[in-house]
């Protein structure tokens, strides 16, 4: 969408699956983008959606959700609460004015990582696309604030 | 303290409804320990002391002000901050305060179709689109009207306070209890909680207070409530199918809903410790939907037909998101 | 330069307003503006919802009231679906709704408007109130008042779930009934309740009609008012809260018409005002002629006067002989000394309360049968109820899910906005004269005027107007802009 955007983005990655695919892609030097920022869950299935909101609404543009893939679970049958749980939220966030597009679903398994690192890239298309979420929340309207305060005390005389 | 030694007492509302005020009546003889054990300085529904007597006031000079209902304009923000320079003790009393409430709601709409609603409505004759002005110059003088603030907000999103009464409203015998325990405090026989507590509730969720018998949740179908042939008595309303946000919402209320064949709506807020009712509550029913099937999976959710209304009926002001952004079509 | 006295913010009722009252350089009251400074926006955000959660969604319009919209709200649904509902759920209905209107003109005689003839209108402020009338009445006589209230609210809580806030009525009837226990325990409170009442007004007989300074404000001018009537009745066009067709009838008494609920469209229309947020209903087929009396003029009221004025009777025989006697001594129908609302509010209560024993004692009211499944699709429907303070009209539409596409509501007080804005201004003008020192008590005097009516204004600003402007015009009274200023929320 606008020129130089690069969105801000949080992955929630299963430990047992598509943290091992992340890293997988790492060794094998398969490029992709650094805008999801990794964070180890044990599980897809530990994935509450407060983690999702607390991402959108503190600056994320996009949130990914990696798992294994169904009938792989390591812990059975959590990533398909994983699912279940992402498909009740896109829909909620939907009612919200936040694109359910914003939130996305990826299995991988622990050999997959250079589809893993495809679905990164793309989905970091997608957002790129979408344009900022800008979420309204003070907290993140302060941030900013300082943000740009030290840009401009860091310029020299 | 007054001449006879009695602290000050204040209950105001500030865009609320008048439940939380009859929630305090409801607690029925004990109204008259209240009377004992305090002086009532500042109650509009009950008496006429009026802002300028609030005014006059010195800072602290009320012991305790209970304040329910939400931030929704300029006046409701004054007063806000009105009674937290006024009073050594502010709680937010009822979910209003709290979180919000059922007028949170109005959080997930557009300005534009707000207008159009009201002063445009099937029953109004506005042929001129008149619209209320915050300054009107009348013959005689300049009028005002509070300026409506974008969003409807919590007494905490305004103003530091101390305590938090959930619940809408606060079930008259968790009131009662709240005010005992003050009463006890003065007589010196028990210590206020910790600041920010929230009192009057309990520390699990509705469910753990439910009679209603549970056996395994396998959630096939939702079912509006009016679709039931009969609603089982005994049977837990979500395992029949009903949406009910028992798993999501504090204890405290002794489940009268559920009692009553109704589902619980959430209107004690989230459980204590946790952040975001309505995330929460898709937690738990994603756990319980009895499907591994994507399209079976949209089916049933498509029997959810309103998932934000319900799982942030009373919390959207307090939600992790707030408010809905404003679509370009509106919505 | 123009005085102007403002009473901020006027008490003992529900909701929030405010009064400015300006004199021109004589001392003599100029005008007098009733503002409404609040609105929450119920129209607007119950679209979207599911039709079956307007009953607690509309609860929350007024929690002093909330039975009232409950009541309506599952009207209106069962409107929308077409469906209706078995016996034994409209007479659970109107069981909750009869021991409903107890608590509530309990509450506003003993609480909110009785305060100023208990204890007298320029009382101490710290004592003109509940807590005062308790004092002064005595703890026996107090304790009853807490006792009618709880048991009125008792029942409320048995049928509906819940004190305040109830949960329990759906499209197609009740999600529960009640058991022989329950019956029996609700019409021994009920009897109890009839003694009460008519202990209330021995009370208003005493201390109000048999103070003789009381009994000239009552029937002086002041407080007077000729305007139209509405209220609901039924097929004996007695009053009714619960069901029936709106009776309309003119200064003079005459019946316009009775109108179903969904003909409300053609009898009521609202009116927009730049200074306040609140509307203002009139009578569509007499016009808005503005804020005057009259047959020629669509300025209505809708309180238990109203009702008494708007009926040909009461449908319980302790009350009925109240309602011949009150007519009796006020000289006729209609009445139109709106001070007597109190007295009519009284007569109401022992109507509620003798139809709240005849409900319990029904032989239907233990029944199984409480609930009858829609069958219909969804589309739209109007609920109408009588709420304590005034006629309460819901209008949904809904898509064929039952999910709300448009609200519109016309609730209690809104209807009585013109006519508590007259009063006030006549009452003003009445008590504020060159010279006369304006004293806590006579501004009591002045608020006086809106209390006979019991307002609710939390109900009646159910709606919103929207986004707050950066920029505000200060417009005139024809609402052209005089100038403009920056705000800041």
């Amino acid at each position: 969408m606008e020129n130089g955007f690069e969105p801000v983005m949080i992955g929630f990655t299963c430990n047992w699956c598509s943290y091992r695919a992340a890293d997988l892609a790492g060794t094998s030097r398969v490029k992709y983008p650094p805008n999801v920022r990794l964070i180890r869950l044990m599980c897809s299935g530990r994935l509450d959606p407060t983690f999702v909101l607390k991402a959108l609404s503190a600056g994320a543009d996009g949130v990914m959700i990696t798992g294994c893939h169904p009938g792989e679970c390591h812990y059975l049958e959590q990533n398909y609460k994983a699912m279940r749980r992402v498909m009740l939220l896109k829909r909620t966030i939907a009612q919200m004015g936040i694109e359910p597009e914003r939130v996305k679903l990826v299995w991988a398994s622990a050999a997959e990582g250079i589809h893993l690192a495809h679905e990164i890239t793309n989905f970091v298309d997608e957002i790129k696309a979408l344009g900022p979420l800008d979420w309204p929340t003070a907290p993140r309207r302060r941030a900013l604030e300082e943000i740009e305060q030290l840009e401009v005390e860091e310029v020299p005389a | 303290m007054t001449e006879n030694g009695k602290p000050k007492f204040a209950m105001y509302w500030a865009a609320s409804c008048g439940g939380c005020e009859i929630a305090v009546l409801n607690i029925h003889e004990a109204i008259l320990d209240v009377d004992a054990n305090f002086e009532i300085v500042f109650w509009p529904v009950a008496m006429d002391a009026k802002y300028k007597d609030v005014e006059a006031m010195e800072d602290g000079e009320i012991f305790l002000t209970l304040f329910n209902g939400g931030i929704r304009n300029a006046e409701n923000e004054h007063l806000a901050h009105l009674m937290r320079q006024k009073s050594q003790l502010l709680i937010a009393f009822g979910s209003c305060a709290t979180e919000g409430c059922i007028p949170g709601l109005a959080n997930l709409s557009t300005s534009e179709q707000i207008f159009e609603t009201v002063y445009q409505g099937p029953s109004t004759e506005n042929d001129d689109s008149v619209r209320p002005q915050y300054m009107t110059q009348m013959p005689e003088g300049i009028i005002e009207i509070p300026i409506f603030c974008p969003t409807l907000r919590t007494l905490q999103d305004v103003v530091d306070v101390d305590y938090y009464i959930p619940g809408c409203p606060p079930e008259s015998h968790q009131i009662a209890a709240v005010i005992g325990l003050v009463i006890s405090v003065l007589n010196g026989e028990a210590e206020l909680p910790p600041k920010g507590s929230t009192i009057g509730v309990g520390d699990s969720t509705v469910c753990d207070e439910c009679p209603r018998e549970r056996d395994v949740k396998r959630i096939k179908q939702f079912t509006r409530i009016q679709e039931l042939e009969q609603i089982d008595p005994d049977l837990c309303l979500l395992e029949q199918g009903i949406l009910c946000m028992g798993p999501a919402t504090a204890s405290g209320c002794d489940s009268r809903c559920p009692i009553a064949g109704a589902p619980c709506i959430g209107c004690y807020g989230p459980p204590v410790g946790v952040l975001d009712q309505g995330a929460r509550m898709m937690t738990a029913l994603a756990s319980v939907i009895d499907s591994r099937d994507p399209e079976e999976i949209e089916t049933i959710l498509d029997g959810i037909v309103d998932p934000a209304g319900s799982f942030y009926k009373f919390s959207m002001a307090h939600s992790l998101l707030k408010a809905a952004r404003p679509s370009e079509n509106g919505r | 330069m123009t005085e102007r006295i403002a009473i901020d913010p006027i008490t003992r009722l529900e909701g929030h307003g405010k009064i400015e009252i300006f004199l021109d350089d004589d001392g003599n009251v100029a005008n007098t503006y009733f503002q409404i400074p609040e609105l929450r926006g119920f129209e607007q955000f119950c679209v979207g919802r599911p039709v079956e959660e307007m009953p607690v969604l509309t609860n929350r319009i007024c929690g002093v009231c909330p039975e009232a919209h409950h009541m309506a709200a599952a009207k209106a649904a069962d409107a929308v679906y077409k469906v209706d509902p078995p016996p034994t759920a409209k007479k659970l209905r109107e069981l909750l709704y009869s021991a409903f209107y107890v608590t509530d003109h309990t509450t506003h005689f003993y609480a909110l408007g009785g305060p100023d003839f208990i204890m007298g209108p320029d009382a101490p402020v710290a004592e003109r109130n509940i807590l005062g009338v308790i004092h002064k009445v005595g703890l026996e006589i107090g304790g009853k008042v807490i006792q009618a209230r709880k048991y009125g609210h008792t029942v409320i809580e048995i049928i509906g779930g819940r004190k305040v806030h109830p949960c329990t009525s759906i499209p197609g009837g009740q999600t529960r009934g009640i058991n022989e226990e329950e019956r029996a325990e609700i019409e021994k409170m009920g009897r109890w309740s009839v003694d009460f009442a008519q202990f209330s007004l021995d009370i208003f007989a005493d201390i109000v009609l048999g103070n003789q300074e009381y009994l000239d404000l009552i029937l002086g001018d002041i407080y007077s008012h000729r305007m139209h009537y509405i209220g609901l009745v039924d097929e004996n066009n007695l009053v009714n809260f619960y069901d029936g067709l709106v009776s309309v009838v003119d200064p003079n008494g005459k019946r316009l018409g009775k109108y179903a609920p969904d003909e409300y469209g053609d009898w009521i229309a609202e009116r927009v005002e730049a200074w306040t947020y609140l509307k203002f209903p009139y009578l569509k087929q007499v016009g808005w002629k503005g804020f005057v009396g009259g047959e020629d003029s669509g300025v209505y009221s809708a309180t238990p006067l109203s009702r008494l004025n708007a009926a040909d009777g009461m449908a319980t025989p302790l009350a009925q002989e109240h309602y011949e006697r009150f007519f009796e001594t006020l000289g006729g129908k209609p009445v139109h000394q709106q001070l007597a609302t109190h007295w009519a509010r009284l007569i109401e209560l022992l109507y509620a309360a003798e139809r709240w024993v005849e409900l319990a004692t029904d032989l239907e009211i233990t029944g199984d049968d409480f609930h009858t499944v829609p069958t219909e699709t969804p589309t739209e429907g109007v609920g109408i109820v009588e709420a304590p303070r005034g006629t309460l009209t819901h209008h949904y539409w809904t898509d064929e899910r039952g999910v709300l596409t448009k609200v519109n509501l016309i609730v209690g007080t809104t209807n009585n906005y013109a006519p508590i804005s007259m009063s006030i201004k006549k009452a003003a003008e009445s008590l504020i004269t060159s010279g006369t020192v304006v004293t806590e008590g006579l501004l009591n005097m002045v608020e006086m005027a809106f209390r006979s009516y019991d307002p609710c204004f939390g109900c009646a600003t159910h709606s919103l107007p929207g986004q707050m402007p950066l920029e505000v015009k200060i417009t005139d009274a024809q609402g052209e802009t005089v100038e403009t200023l920056r705000q800041y929320c």
